[in-house]
């Protein structure tokens, strides 16, 4: 019995290779759990799916790596907070790792209020959310994905200030980025906006090139990637609020036109209906930019962590449902990371081409009469 | 739920690292790209034209070589054929003028001739007639020493002129 389990608990760690996605969490939480099973008899080790996986799409003040022998490795990241009351606090994570108390300050355990996120314990023991600017698990993926695209677009950019261009064409990875940036600028952005593509090529390239980045970290499950930084509305949110200012800004006259007084029959505009749903309109755009691209990360991420969790999840029902259960667990965990690789490019598109269109109509020229 | 509600902390950072992001690659990173690859599109364009140009000139040049050739052929054939007729003329008049030569060299040749027999003949008749007359007179030296055949003679001369009268 215990051979046949860790035969089981062997193919789970191949799964955690093989199918490139795997909490680390999950690995090291459920075997520790099992070895209690096999010490103990009939205790189950239940795992929290609930913790599983939120705890893996939501943020964290430090980066779990791994636990090897029941040590958890992480990187403690800085909690920055401003107290109403004493000001601005900087430590390391490190001292409130396990619901510790620290400067007044401690994570609000599960049932709590802001569960998972750091309050202060007032003297009178009630709990107060402060300012938090703490670099966070996505905080600092989003600092390493950003720091590996400016390396790769200035390096490329580079390339082309050292060299003749009329003579020379990149290879390798720079003719991989010009590939991609001339993909985007032609297909997408001036396709769209036309003669104004020039002054809006860089936000949306940027965009672009931020948001597929960050869907490909995503799918990586060890260190450098796997946050869930396009999965997290703060950064949808942020990203469709550029777009929307991009829009709006810029919009010429016959775009404000369109919007207040459009071509309608005037009892459509004197009680204003239309200028109304314009009005929605100019907001729901954004809106399902953020959600659109938010939900789709964020949906493939529970989805490869629900398949992989059905190795840990069956791991009590014996060998031979484990087993069988790995392999198409396997099986499926590949077909989602090709999944996630399709739609971590075509969501980057997608975003990039409807903000372009977005742009593009508020730049429209009215049409001759 | 804190899924949907966005994180104030993660916000500001992203707001301050997009914006560093987007100022660098703005400014040194995407237009530098577009740009020089707009510049080796433009310059592509530019030589495939001039390609295209070129190839036109040359089949024009072509074109031009071959109605050269065509010419000169037909120059070629027009001089050789003038050069065979002149030479014909040439022949032509050279055997006429040769002919004509030949005609008068053997006529004066034939002059010549004649007049060589006849003053060759006269020379001969002078010669026969001086010889007759020297032998005639030797003859007549001998005959004349006697009388009757002096008579004789006379009359006999005095015949024949008679009947060659």
């Amino acid at each position: 019995m215990k051979k046949s389990k860790i035969i089981s608990i062997l193919i789970a760690l191949l799964c955690l290779c093989s199918t490139a996605w795997a909490d680390d969490t999950t690995a090291a939480e459920p075997v520790p759990a099992q070895e209690e099973t096999s010490a103990a008899g009939e205790q189950t080790g239940e795992i929290d799916m609930n913790e599983y996986i939120f705890g893996h799409i939501g943020d964290a003040y430090e980066w779990h790596i791994t636990t090897i022998k029941g040590k958890p490795v992480a990187i403690h990241l800085p909690v920055i907070v401003r107290s109403k009351q004493t000001g601005w606090h900087v430590f390391s994570s490190h001292h409130i790792a396990e619901g510790e108390t620290y400067e007044g300050f401690r994570i609000a355990q599960s049932g709590e209020k802001h569960e998972g996120k750091i309050v202060e314990v007032l003297p009178d023991g009630s709990l107060l959310k402060p300012l938090d600017i703490s670099i966070t698990k996505n905080v600092f993926s989003l600092i390493i994905t950003s720091l590996l695209l400016v390396w790769l677009v200035l390096g490329c950019s580079r390339w082309y200030r050292n060299h003749d261009v009329l003579r020379e064409v990149p290879t390798g990875i720079v003719g991989l980025m010009e590939m991609l940036v001339m993909m985007v600028y032609n297909d997408i952005i001036k396709d769209a906006i036309g003669k104004d593509a020039d002054r809006y090529a860089p936000y949306l390239l940027t965009a672009f090139f931020f948001i597929f980045i960050n869907n490909l970290m995503g799918i990586i499950p060890f260190f450098p990637g796997g946050a869930n930084l396009t999965g997290n509305i703060a950064i949808t949110l942020f990203l469709a609020v550029c777009t929307f200012l991009a829009v709006n800004i810029f919009g010429n006259k016959h775009y404000w036109k369109e919007i207040l007084w459009p071509d309608v029959p005037v009892f459509l505009k004197a009680f204003p209906l239309m200028p109304l749903i314009e009005i929605i309109g100019m907001f729901t755009k954004p809106f399902s930019l953020m959600v659109r691209l938010f939900a789709n990360i964020m949906a493939g991420h529970i989805m490869l962590l629900g398949v992989v969790a059905v190795i840990f999840l069956t791991a009590q029902m014996g060998a031979m449902l484990n087993g069988g259960l790995t392999i198409i667990a396997v099986l499926f965990g590949i077909f989602m990371d090709i999944l996630e690789l399709l739609v971590a490019f075509l969501q980057a598109y997608v975003f990039t081409m409807l903000s372009s269109v977005f742009i593009g109509l508020s730049r429209q020229q009215p049409e001759a009469e | 739920m804190s899924l949907v509600t966005p994180d104030f902390g993660l916000l500001f950072w992203m707001t301050v690292i997009f914006a560093i992001v987007f100022f660098l690659l703005a400014k040194f990173g995407f237009p530098m790209i577009t740009g020089m690859v707009n510049k080796r599109t433009d310059y592509i364009g530019k030589s495939l034209a001039d390609a295209r140009e070129a190839q036109r000139q040359l089949r024009d040049l072509a074109g031009q070589q071959e109605k050269l050739i065509d010419e000169t052929r037909k120059e070629q054939s027009r001089i050789l054929a003038e050069a065979a007729s002149t030479r014909d003329e040439i022949i032509a008049s050279a055997r006429e003028k040769a002919q004509a030569e030949t005609a008068g060299m053997i006529s004066a040749a034939r002059k010549d001739i004649e007049a060589e027999k006849e003053s060759a003949l006269r020379d001969v008749r002078r010669e026969v007639a001086d010889l007759s007359v020297a032998i005639a007179e030797k003859l007549v030296r001998r005959e004349l020493s006697e009388e009757n055949k002096q008579t004789e003679l006379i009359d006999a001369l005095i015949d024949e002129v008679k009947s060659a009268q």
